[in-house]
């Protein structure tokens, strides 16, 4: 056994559906060994250290591509590691989330690298397009930046949405599967966002906790998928078009986050 | 057909040569450097491409085709000599074509056209923009050449123009961009970036170029051959050792140590992929390449060294 690779992981990204050459390579760089290492390290997080919920993974297409969008919740990439593991160990076979990763990860030594072997590539639309024309899971959050900065009293409610999204979507013929991430904000309450101290560093902000650091602590945390929407169209319609398929789908979203919120607060775990 | 091929010395200048030779065509040679044992049937001319005893092998010789392939490449050789034989090569080359009645023109550019950048996407298109002229412009003239050809599809449009934008080529000459880089028992690479590098094998180059002629290709193609792979996977295929550097260090300890010297710019090709999509290239011809980036590798791994003289 390799360093840091459990043999069922192993076995498991084996199964994955992307087709990768006799060096366990794919065409845009994903790296058989990175991902079992990742996976074999984020599984512990998944199945141990959080308590993680999820409901409607029969949702998620078998094969084929399409585009799994839903809110930012925790003010690190939290949200998105957690769906990434629950697509790879829920699924019969796993499957890859692609998401899309903030510019700036590309510059900074070892994220650039990590990034880019395990198929998060940097966020540009040319890459959303490549990775959906080759049949692959696009994992979007149209909320973008603005939405890991939500602070801790914001944590259950959605910012804007982006457009580009929906006439991508629209562009591919790709069905949208809706999902709602829960409890990233009590994994790391977010009291402040430092933005002039994260510049310095080259990223959009620095997360402050309580405990200064954005070290997550082990809450219960939720997924929801919900059924495909597969839109009609070509992706050159008026932005009112496009617009109200992104409220619908912001919409759709929001009931997810409200019905799982509801949930929490009647177990008393989310405290206002 | 009749053909002249301009850096006809260089490496894959003179396997285009043979392979037209090889397919029934009469070659005609022009470069600054000899061909020592070229075979005799290749009419050689050792002169400048700006000069004015160039023409006259165009006058005189009238060819039917041109592949022009005379073009500095080493990026560590920057000069005002290097620009004028890019650009004022090429403007020579294409005006020639167009006085003397040449029908087919190739030029053989290079994928560092589009640039490497932290924001760059993977698989460029053709009408992807040149990204990295302010901060490699050591490329520019090259970038310039480039267009410049394109160019020659409107304003000389009796000419059937093909621009190849071919990606790095590896092989047992172990001449070229690459080769260089690789050349030494370490490679250095940036601390923490291992990006996609896209390569083909010298020969399968020379036959794409053979192709593009043949078809009296017409436009802007990708040329590209097997996946690209990650800098340290290519490095271990070469049987060599990768020598990681952090960023602060790397211009520092460049050109010493046995490292190969790079210029500021390339940096960024370094650190970040270039990488091409080349299916309309396969779409229009049928091309079809021959060797993967593992034998392509090997060859060059165990090629002996100085192969071409």
């Amino acid at each position: 056994m390799a360093l840091l690779i459990a043999p069922e992981v192993e076995a498991r990204v084996r199964h994955l559906e992307i087709p990768f050459d006799r060096h366990g390579i794919d065409r845009f760089g994903i790296s058989q060994r990175a991902l079992a290492r990742f996976f074999t390290v984020l599984g512990w997080f998944y199945r141990r250290y959080f308590d993680v919920t999820v409901s409607g993974i029969e949702q998620v297409p078998m094969r084929g591509r399409a585009m799994l969008v839903g809110n930012h919740s925790g003010g690190v990439a939290l949200d998105g590691a957690m769906v990434l593991a629950s697509l790879f160990f829920d699924m019969d076979p796993p499957r890859l989330g692609q998401g899309m990763a903030e510019k700036f990860l590309n510059r900074v030594p070892f994220a650039s690298t990590w990034t880019n072997r395990l198929g998060q590539l940097t966020g540009l639309p040319e890459h959303a397009t490549a990775l959906l024309e080759s049949e692959r899971l696009l994992m979007v959050f149209p909320e973008g930046a603005r939405g890991t900065a939500k602070l801790y009293g914001d944590r259950n409610s959605l910012v804007e949405f982006g457009t580009g999204f929906v006439r991508l979507a629209l562009r591919t013929r790709t069905p949208i599967i809706p999902f709602a991430f829960l409890g990233g904000g009590e994994a790391i309450p977010t009291v402040v966002n430092l933005v002039k101290l994260g510049h310095v560093f080259g990223m959009p902000y620095i997360p402050v906790t309580p405990w200064l650091v954005a070290i997550p602590r082990p809450v219960r945390l939720e997924i929801y998928y919900d059924a495909p929407i597969l839109l009609e169209g070509t992706g050159n319609e008026e932005d009112e078009v496009i617009l109200g398929h992104v409220d619908r789908i912001k919409h759709r979203i929001g009931a997810l986050i409200e019905a799982g919120a509801s949930i929490r607060r009647g177990r008393g775990e989310a405290v206002r | 057909m009749k053909v002249l091929v301009t850096g006809i010395a260089g490496k894959i200048g003179r396997v285009v040569a043979l392979r037209l030779r090889a397919g029934g065509h009469d070659v005609i040679g022009i470069d600054r450097r000899g061909w020592p044992n070229a075979p005799p049937e290749i009419e050689l001319h050792q002169l400048d491409i700006r000069k004015r005893a160039a023409e006259d092998v165009f006058r005189t010789g009238r060819p039917d085709a041109v592949v022009h392939m005379a073009t500095v490449t080493h990026l560590t050789a920057r000069s005002a000599d290097r620009d004028r034989i890019n650009l004022h090569g090429t403007r020579a080359v294409w005006e020639h074509c167009h006085l003397y009645g040449v029908e087919r023109a190739v030029f053989v550019g290079r994928h560092t056209y589009y640039g490497a950048d932290h924001d760059a996407p993977l698989y460029h298109r053709e009408d992807d923009p040149p990204m990295a002229m302010t901060s490699f412009p050591e490329l520019a003239d090259l970038v310039a050449a480039d267009l410049y050809a394109g160019s020659a599809l409107w304003r000389m449009a009796s000419i059937d123009t093909a621009v190849l934008r071919i990606c790095y080529t590896l092989g047992p000459s172990r001449t070229g961009t690459l080769a260089q880089f690789l050349r030494g028992p370490r490679v250095p690479t940036l601390l923490g970036f291992d990006p996609l590098f896209q390569f083909l094998h010298e020969a399968d180059a020379a036959d794409a170029i053979v192709l593009a002629l043949e078809r009296g290709l017409r436009g802007v193609y990708n040329v590209a051959g097997p996946e690209p792979v990650p800098l340290s996977l290519l490095i271990q295929l070469c049987g060599r050792t990768q020598f990681p550097i952090p960023e602060p260090l790397f211009r520092l300890l460049l050109g010493r140590f046995g490292l190969p010297r790079l210029p500021p710019g390339a940096l960024k090709h370094v650190k970040y992929p270039v990488v091409i999509d080349a299916s309309a290239f396969r779409a229009a011809t049928g091309y079809q390449h021959e060797r993967d980036a593992d034998s392509t590798a090997r060859e060059f791994r165990d090629a002996p060294e100085g192969l071409v003289d």
